[in-house]
């Protein structure tokens, strides 16, 4: 019993949960900087910067604002932080231990809502007008992007067979057919959203509203922010890979196949990010209900008559 | 060393306050993230709200308007922080010294809810962006 509950406890915490996590997390951080930096003929910061970054905010004062709601604005980031803390774990445990459930799937869906709802309370409850601006726009960003991200499961349900279980899903490729090809693309615009990343940068626009839905918090509860960004990095490409392009090995050359699957999505979103401006919430929207929405459509009808026919590469 | 003070020197983040400036040292405060100064490298960041900041860089001589609203600015910085002035106007009002809407300069604002604020001075009309990188790590320094 004792030795079960320490066994989780370390699964958690050590390996592969908040310390392998999160340092895998640092590392692709830093990547995002290097690479941006190197696009834009920079330098760019050491290996060390984000560490550097919450270290620091670790050790700098807290401030909270007169008017806010005190507990609301303290408990969002652990909320937030908790979420994806859980779901990183578990994409790991169903890749190193085959510990899976009917229905993970759903239960990764509600887990990467989490950290947006957790900043929309959090920064609501901030009693600060550029705040205000910038959870209504998460808000209309998190009702955008989720519809064309469910969808896109929707695609991977279907082609795998209706598995509802990540490591049945991962056993298949869905991403080598055409309309597992489109789920794909879409799913990875609605993971730059999720990451808060340009072009999807919106409720956080630092010319604008400077800094949007993060400009009251300070200190530690930024660093808890900032952590729980580190982690979203590493969980959300993990999920792709897992859901699209069948999914991490443990040892030897799958190990370093999935290592490259992962880095791969990872250039895409940094790719992505530096060669495009910002758009503004109403274009967004648009995109992700009209054109995403409406080629999910077509790929969902593919992906179902690709099934019927027993046509596999549809 | 303390840590906190180490990382901060590792990760100085900037925010910076226009005080009445004639826009010349604002230019110049941009020059710093282009590719020739690059920034960046020495973990130096530009960020949007005070509230995330360790480094306020204020420019401009400090007029009547905008006195209070740098006293607000420097109070939501979380401490530790430290304050440059860049350009002569910040320094030491310069050509404006006996204006009528002037209340400055930056230090004796400051000074007048924080006696023990760390200032630094860099001079210049407008300063070059070397100095202001040494600025920012002689202000450090002193922490």
């Amino acid at each position: 019993m004792f030795e079960g509950f320490m066994n989780n406890l370390f699964w958690i915490l050590i390996f592969p949960g908040f310390v392998f996590t999160t340092i895998a997390g640092f590392i692709a951080y830093w990547i995002v900087r290097k690479v941006s930096a190197l696009v834009q003929w920079r330098v760019g910061p050491p290996l060390l910067q984000p560490f550097y970054d919450v270290v620091k905010l670790i050790g700098k004062e807290t401030l909270i604002p007169e008017d806010a709601q005190q507990g609301i604005f303290i408990g969002a980031p652990v909320v937030g932080f908790a979420g994806v803390l859980l779901l990183s774990t578990m994409l790991w445990l169903i890749t190193l231990r085959q510990v899976a459930f009917v229905g993970d799937i759903i239960v990764a869906i509600y887990l990467m809502v989490l950290p947006s709802l957790a900043l929309i309370l959090g920064a609501s409850a901030s009693a600060s007008p550029h705040s205000a601006v910038g959870t209504s726009r998460e808000m209309k960003m998190v009702m955008g992007y989720e519809l064309p991200l469910v969808l896109a499961l929707i695609v991977v349900i279907i082609k795998s067979g209706g598995e509802l279980n990540i490591a049945r899903i991962s056993e298949h490729a869905p991403v080598l057919s055409i309309s597992g090809f489109i789920a794909f693309v879409v799913s990875l615009l609605c993971v730059q959203a999720k990451l808060g990343f340009v072009p999807f940068d919106i409720a956080e626009s630092e010319t604008e509203l400077a800094s949007g839905i993060l400009i009251e918090y300070s200190g530690p509860l930024l660093a808890v922010w900032k952590l729980m960004q580190t982690i979203m990095i590493v969980a959300l490409p993990l999920f792709l890979v897992m859901v699209f392009m069948g999914g991490f090995g443990i040892s030897g050359w799958p190990l370093v196949w999935g290592i490259g699957k992962y880095v791969l999505i990872l250039v895409l979103i940094i790719l992505i990010k530096n060669t495009n401006p910002r758009l503004r919430i109403d274009q967004a929207m648009r995109f992700f209900w009209v054109w995403c929405g409406l080629i999910m459509v077509i790929a969902i009808a593919l992906a179902i008559v690709g099934n019927s026919t027993g046509l596999i590469w549809l | 060393m303390d840590w906190r003070i180490w990382s901060l020197k590792k990760s100085p983040w900037v925010f910076h306050v226009n005080a009445g400036a004639c826009n010349n040292c604002d230019i110049e405060v941009v020059d710093l993230l282009t590719p020739k100064f690059d920034v960046e490298r020495l973990g130096i960041k530009l960020v949007g709200s005070p509230r995330h900041a360790d480094a306020l860089l204020i420019t401009g001589v400090g007029t009547a308007q905008t006195a209070k609203r740098v006293q607000e600015v420097y109070r939501q910085t979380p401490k530790p922080c430290v304050v440059i002035c860049i350009g002569t106007c910040a320094c030491d009002t310069g050509i404006f010294h006996s204006g009528y809407h002037v209340v400055g300069p930056i230090d004796k604002i400051i000074k007048e809810i924080d006696p023990n604020a760390i200032i630094a001075y860099v001079p210049g009309c407008p300063p070059k962006p070397e100095a202001m990188i040494s600025g920012i790590v002689k202000a450090l320094s002193a922490l």
